[in-house]
């Protein structure tokens, strides 16, 4: 009997349809969060008086505190992705939880960053074992591992199916993570950073809260539409393959 | 009956585990030994003052319990890999998390051993007195190594069959076990009385609750990962 | 015919796979029928190997799709698992195991009583040294002993990937009378070869793999 001839690339069913057209994440929103940073900052920048301690070195903590809120709102959205693409194996879902997990990266770096910055004048030294400082860091070591995951793996279907189940366990740690370092550091002294926050700050800190959740939509997007391309690019080389000689 | 096949399933793979490692003298006689010599040198280094050695103990023992741990971990996959013996796991019918479960028990019993070992050497090497209430430091250890073993388990099946399998697993895995290591080493230091500001019961709670909700989580996602 | 018809035990539609940049398999298609021996021919690299692997649910496919008497190895991979025996180019024997521990473990895995292990080390002639770890055979008596798990197992496909390499005259007529034994009983091979003399007595055709197509059946 003679083997059924070439088969259609079209008919495959592991690939998603709308793969082939990517996304295009309009440049309306890079102006429009870029604007937002601005005004975000110039307000806090102009309203807020001198802090008692640090001075106007307190104006570290607009970009700072937000930057450590959009750190766990990325990690929310690579558990919520991962665990997506396990249910469903949508490949977009792996590509999207790959994005935030880059972003998420790059906020916690910063946040650690302007942490140590913040550190110096405060405590004389870069780095203290503080709670919070010390959560942010295993957190980011966290998300190391989750992409050092993804760049060791080449199997596209392994690296997808892997890194969702790693990205969605390490998120299930987060809580725990900063349970018990706060719990670590706080029955030895009293946390280091101020519970309280005069309300002179609040308006800005919220406004720059808003702002770059607005440049963490916009780079996870522009990631996601980078991701997205790539693949489409494979998939023409599939096509390629199953196809022509 | 399909529980008992199962059950006996989970058996075969931890014995054949525990039987392999015992008989590759390679296996267990290296892991252990590692963890001593990391001890050595660590006390080598904090060394030698008798009070400075005391305070660090629990530190020192937990240290090379996680980084001979890891080579254990690895080694559990590896032995499958090199002989292409994980096709043939993999193929046999049945649901996957009693490949899991199986490896599981082998790196709790493998780990076990070690770690009855290093924390013997730590005792002498350290000057540690043992407290009236031992069992309860016991009850810790075990909690830590539970969950060490678990996540250990679960993200070498991923790291021993990726390209840098030697330093992906400690990057995933050591800072997962923050939680783990604070847990343990700051409960045993309050019941061993160094640390009387803190108090070691809900430090116990708290690794009770991350065994659990890993132990879930891994068995969930291990289905996922395995899979060719 | 449509696929899942009771008479095919393997069907292959269009089957890709990519390894990285690169495609192993570039749209295969093929089916088996139950009762009948089928030989994958081909140089090295041709993709072989991999088509073998999908059908075991050892690979999942990137395009394409098979099935193992009308089960998807993708959707129904359990179901799948349960019909097929696979030989791999390694034996995937413990070393430090003994021959007949080896076994057990395998009786154990596929649910069987260990009788089952003594009678499949006698037919393949390795009871005399059931007792003895395995990393001292010889690469000969691997394979047999690979052979003697097949044997135990009893499935219903046969998947082989070169079968025959490291085994003398004697294990070469073994291993044919026990996938004859198989085939003629309503199972099916499917066998990957580089040389086509050892099994040729016993194989209805062959199918020729080159750079991830199927290039000649005969």
């Amino acid at each position: 009997m003679k083997p059924e001839g070439q088969l259609n690339s079209s008919s495959d069913r592991l690939r998603d349809p709308s793969a082939a057209r990517p996304p295009r994440t309009s440049i309306w929103l890079a102006f429009v969060s870029i604007g937002a940073v601005i005004v975000a900052q110039t307000y806090a920048i102009l309203t807020s008086p001198a802090e008692g301690d640090m001075g106007h070195l307190q104006k570290i903590m607009y970009v700072h505190v937000p930057a450590a809120w959009m750190t766990f709102l990325s990690f929310f959205v690579v558990f919520a992705f991962s665990v997506r693409y396990l249910w469903q194996r949508r490949e977009n879902d792996d590509l999207l939880a790959a994005s935030a997990a880059e972003v998420g990266a790059t906020f916690n770096g910063l946040t650690l960053m302007l942490g140590m910055i913040w550190g110096r004048p405060a405590w004389g030294v870069w780095w203290v074992w503080d709670a919070r400082l010390t959560s942010t860091l295993v957190l980011f070591l966290i998300f190391v591992g989750y992409l050092a995951l993804r760049a060791f793996t080449d199997d596209t279907q392994q690296k997808a199916r892997w890194s969702a189940a790693v990205g969605a366990i390490g998120a299930l740690n987060v809580p725990i993570v900063y349970m018990s370092v706060k719990w670590w550091r706080t029955l030895h002294q009293p946390p280091s950073s101020p519970a309280t926050l005069d309300p002179r700050y609040t308006m800005g800190l919220r406004l720059n809260a808003i702002a770059l959740l607005l440049v963490m939509i916009y780079f996870i997007r522009k990631r996601y539409e980078i991701a997205r391309l790539e693949r489409a690019t494979e998939h023409m080389a599939e096509a390629a393959a199953m196809g022509g000689k | 009956m399909t529980w008992r096949d199962d059950w006996r399933r989970v058996r075969a793979i931890a014995r054949k585990d525990v039987t392999t490692e015992l008989r590759a003298k390679a296996g267990f006689n290296s892991v252990a030994s590692l963890g001593v010599t990391i001890l050595i040198l660590l006390g080598l280094a904090l060394g030698p003052d008798a009070e400075a050695l005391r305070n660090a103990s629990v530190g020192a023992v937990w240290l090379a319990t996680l980084f001979s741990g890891v080579l254990a971990f690895n080694r559990s996959f590896q032995v499958e890999l090199e002989s292409g013996a994980l096709e043939p796991l993999l193929l046999y019918p049945g649901p996957r998390w009693t490949i899991f479960a199986g490896k599981l028990l082998g790196n709790l019993i493998f780990l076990t051993l070690m770690v009855a070992i290093v924390v013997a050497a730590g005792i002498v090497l350290f000057g540690v007195q043992i407290p009236a209430d031992w069992p309860s430091l016991i009850g810790v250890l075990a909690l830590g190594v539970v969950g060490l073993v678990v996540l250990g388990t679960f993200y070498a099946s991923m790291a021993s069959r990726s390209r840098a399998r030697e330093v992906l697993l400690p990057l995933l895995l050591f800072p997962m076990l923050v939680p783990v290591l604070l847990a343990a080493t700051t409960a045993s230091k309050a019941l061993l009385g160094a640390d009387v500001m803190h108090e070691a019961g809900a430090w116990i709670r708290l690794l009770v609750a991350y065994d659990l909700v890993f132990l879930i989580a891994t068995f969930i996602a291990f289905e996922h990962v395995i899979e060719a | 015919m449509v696929n899942g018809q009771p008479d095919r035990a393997i069907n292959v539609i269009g089957l890709g796979k990519r390894f990285g940049a690169r495609w192993v398999l570039r749209g295969v298609s093929l089916e088996v029928r139950r009762g009948e021996a089928v030989a994958l021919l081909g140089p090295n690299g041709s993709g072989k190997s991999t088509v073998l692997r999908i059908l075991g649910t050892l690979l999942n496919p990137n395009s394409g799709s098979a099935s193992v008497n009308g089960l998807d190895v993708v959707r129904d991979a359990s179901g799948v698992r349960g019909q097929v025996g696979y030989l791999a180019h390694t034996p995937g024997l413990y070393d430090d195991l003994t021959a007949r521990e080896n076994l057990r473990f395998a009786a154990d895995m596929l649910g069987l009583p260990y009788a089952a292990v003594e009678s499949s080390l006698e037919r393949v002639g390795l009871a005399h040294v059931a007792g003895d770890r395995v990393r001292g055979f010889s690469a000969g008596m691997q394979r047999r002993l690979a052979l003697a798990r097949l044997v135990l197992q009893d499935p219903r496909v046969l998947l082989l990937d070169e079968p025959y390499s490291n085994l003398d005259a004697d294990g070469v007529e073994l291993m044919n009378s026990v996938i004859a034994g198989i085939v003629r009983s309503g199972g099916a091979l499917l066998v990957a070869l580089h040389e086509l003399a050892p099994a040729k007595a016993m194989l209805d055709r062959t199918l020729t793999l080159v750079e991830g197509r199927i290039e000649g059946a005969h």
